[in-house]
């Protein structure tokens, strides 16, 4: 109970620190949509080549918004050296991740949303029939994106060129999200829909794996 | 010293035998020919890769939990030499699919999968590259190395659960899979010869970055002195 009741405190610190800079929300949703115009004017694809690449581009642009997005996470921490004070203030350390984890799922899920009407038009795609199996597909994807993100998030605070190095770290080890989350998409925006249930369970695995992971060598992540 | 040369030796004695019995001794395969002669290759050195990454992961719970330098060692030997070893997988596959499959790579899902492993490590070694306190060093590496790791499964589940151009399980593949008893000696003498290679390049490592970290004590003590 207290590791919920301290996530919960640390939750909230999280969301009122974005709500009053709303920096990560604003600069995450640009970037997608630079990447979609960037992609769509060097490939200009036609009706066909966009539905086909669609699903792909999406979560491409979700993954790099993502690691850059997650910089700040730890790094806020770091800068302002308030990683001392965080670890005293919770009686398990597990409560740091459990609340940073949910504020960076939270925020990725709300980016993709507000993204996905504009993919839907770029891209001249139908979601509004598998507007319910997106959203699970947009949950798995960005849990199983924020958990090792906000891990090594923690490990590329502690090293130099840390901006660099968390891209470096979490884009290989976020390559199988990657495809099933692609595969489960091209699936759904298919002319006739259709849940991927392999890819479904690879994310859920994945999810369950990276969490437990997390839960385990959590406090280490810590350690300065 | 000597009886490190000696090992090295016999070594190369065993790997060239094995590979006289897999061009002499094993038959030719009926649909490849030839070329499938680089999967003596081929799978023991990704069977090394995996044994490799296996102590390498070992070594990083063990430092997480005990925090002992020497766990630390091994695993970054044991990163640098697995590294090696999927090198070997990753270029001898592409020259046996050019002639099999018309093309040097595909981005099915092992091929992938192996390559990601093969990044993962590279972050790895990165990663120690980029971390200069040595306790730090070890303790954050090692915390990457057990996440990094945890990919390895997905590697094996994406033979059967994702489309693929990979040529199914051979030798343990289920029915109808199996191997000529010729076949089978050449793989496993290979296999056995690989895994030798795999020990005295490890043990070869794991001594050098034993004799850094003493010189990066010595330097540190020299220099507060």
């Amino acid at each position: 109970m207290a590791l919920l009741s301290n996530a919960a405190v640390l939750l909230e610190k999280e969301l009122r620190t974005e709500y009053r800079s709303r920096e990560l929300l604003t600069t995450t949703a640009v970037f997608i949509l630079l990447v979609f115009m960037l992609f769509s004017i060097t490939f200009h694809p036609t009706g066909s080549e966009s539905q086909q690449f669609g699903p792909g581009l999406l979560w491409m642009a979700f993954l790099f918004a993502a690691s850059l997005m997650l910089q700040a996470c730890f790094l806020r921490e770091q800068t302002n050296d308030t990683l001392s004070a965080l670890r005293l203030s919770v009686s398990d350390p597990f409560a740091i991740f459990f609340a940073k984890l949910a504020a960076n799922t939270l925020f990725l899920l709300l980016t993709e949303l507000f993204m996905l009407p504009f993919f839907a038009g770029f891209f001249n795609v139908r979601i509004l029939h598998v507007l319910p199996q997106l959203f699970l597909v947009f949950f798995l994807g960005s849990l199983g994106i924020a958990i090792p993100g906000t891990a090594f998030s923690a490990i590329s605070a502690q090293a130099r060129m840390r901006e660099l190095m968390l891209p470096l770290l979490l884009l290989p080890v976020l390559t199988p999200v990657l495809i099933a989350s692609t595969e489960v998409t091209a699936g759904l925006l298919d002319v006739q829909p259709a849940m991927n249930y392999s890819g479904l369970g690879l994310m859920i695995g994945f999810d369950v794996v990276f969490l437990t992971a997390l839960w385990l060598f959590g406090e280490y992540l810590l350690e300065e | 010293m000597v009886k490190s040369i000696i090992n090295a030796m016999i070594l190369f004695a065993l790997i060239a035998l094995t590979a006289y019995l897999a061009f002499h001794y094993a038959p030719i395969e009926k649909t490849m020919g030839v070329i499938q002669k680089i999967f003596y290759l081929h799978i023991a050195c990704a069977f090394s890769a995996f044994v490799a990454f296996g102590i390498c992961f070992y070594a990083n719970l063990r430092y997480v939990f005990t925090r002992q330098p020497k766990a630390d060692w091994l695993g970054v030997s044991a990163a640098e030499v697995g590294l090696a070893f999927i090198s070997v997988v990753l270029v001898s596959g592409p020259i046996w699919a050019k002639p099999v499959w018309g093309t040097w790579w595909v981005w099915d899902a092992r091929l992938t999968l192996t390559f990601v492993l093969g990044l993962l490590y590279v972050s790895y070694l990165l990663l120690r590259s980029m971390i200069e306190e040595p306790d730090k060093r070890a303790l954050f590496s090692a915390l990457f190395g057990i996440f990094a790791f945890l990919d390895v499964p997905l590697v094996y589940f994406s033979i059967r659960w994702w489309r693929t151009q990979h040529p199914q399980p051979v030798i343990l593949g289920g029915p109808g899979s199996g191997l000529d008893p010729r076949m089978r000696v050449s793989y496993l003498l290979m296999w056995g010869a690989l895994t030798g290679l795999l020990i005295l390049l490890l043990t070869a490592r794991y001594r050098l970055e034993a004799m850094r970290a003493s010189v990066e004590e010595l330097r540190r003590e020299a220099e507060a002195q």
